[in-house]
């Protein structure tokens, strides 16, 4: 196995790591609720189930880049998939994250921190479908 | 006040995807890249939020209610079926072909990048698509069951 050192940041990462499972336990602490994105930007298109906390939730998240260039410059987001590709991982996404009740987030921290055998399951699910999907459009056929 | 601690978490979560480096699909799939160049980076993402959110929901057991008075509301689901799975399968091969999930796609869109919000977009509207699904299904479910 190669291991990419240059791109290797385990102490960003960690720190990184520590502040998502940090918003993930003040939402619950302060609102009662599971910082599962998926869930609850679903949640937001399902009417009957709408919450201000919701939208709340979401409008922090996306203020999260403005209040990081206030301080410093933004770390770099590169994209290289095409437009079609883009569309077809979104449609999968979108779809795939509200029949598994939950994504990276919902099932992969809180899930995993909650010891919930279901989230475990689904997460194990995600990854190995991830892992094969790249081996098969880098290594297979070369996408 | 729910709202307002809503968003505070929020904030907090979306600096935890952009400083771990989780906001970059280039990285991600550098980590879901294990026959090539690997980053093993994203295993410390999700070792330091588990650990952060397992010890701070170990403490937050012991409450019923939250800060905003709302009760403290554990997902109940614990079954594993082929919803779960098949929903599951989906997802990771969507996050495989681009290196977004919903969270990192969301703050990049909101960074400004385009094609965080054309997969944004794709994603609602796949979204929508069970939204309307599963309604038509429970209709069709409601009036094949004969009422008393």
């Amino acid at each position: 196995m190669n291991v990419d050192w240059s791109a290797f940041t385990p102490g960003a990462g960690t720190a990184g790591g520590l502040l998502i499972g940090a918003g993930a336990v003040l939402l619950m602490l302060g609102a009662g609720r599971i910082a599962g994105i998926s869930g609850i930007l679903g949640g937001l298109l399902t009417p009957e189930r709408g919450g201000s906390w919701r939208l709340a939730f979401l409008l922090g998240l996306c203020a999260a880049p403005w209040m990081f260039r206030a301080f410093s410059e933004l770390p770099a987001i590169t994209v290289d998939a095409s437009t079609p590709r883009l569309i077809v991982a979104g449609l999968l996404v979108g779809l795939g994250t509200r029949y598994g009740s939950g994504c990276t987030s919902g099932h992969g921290v809180c899930g995993l921190s909650r010891g919930s055998r279901r989230s475990i399951a689904a997460t194990a699910i995600f990854m190995a479908a991830g892992f094969a999907t790249v081996y098969v459009l880098r290594h297979v056929v070369g996408a | 006040m729910a709202a307002l601690y809503a968003f505070a978490a929020g904030l907090v979560f979306g600096l935890g995807l952009l400083v771990s480096g989780l906001a970059d699909p280039a990285r991600v799939l550098g980590f879901l890249d294990l026959a090539g160049l690997w980053n093993p980076t994203l295993a410390f993402v999700m070792g330091g939020a588990v650990l952060a959110t397992s010890v701070g929901y170990a403490f937050l057991r012991r409450r019923t209610h939250s800060l905003s008075g709302e009760p403290l509301r554990w997902p109940q689901a614990t079954r594993i079926d082929g919803r779960l799975a098949g929903g599951s399968l989906a997802f990771g091969v969507g996050w495989g072909v681009a290196g977004f999930c919903p969270g990192p796609a969301l703050v990049a869109a909101a960074a400004g990048i385009g094609e965080a919000a054309v997969f944004v977009a794709a994603m609602i509207a796949g979204m929508l698509i069970y939204s309307v699904i599963e309604r038509a299904r429970r209709r069709a479910s409601d009036a094949a069951t004969p009422r008393a």
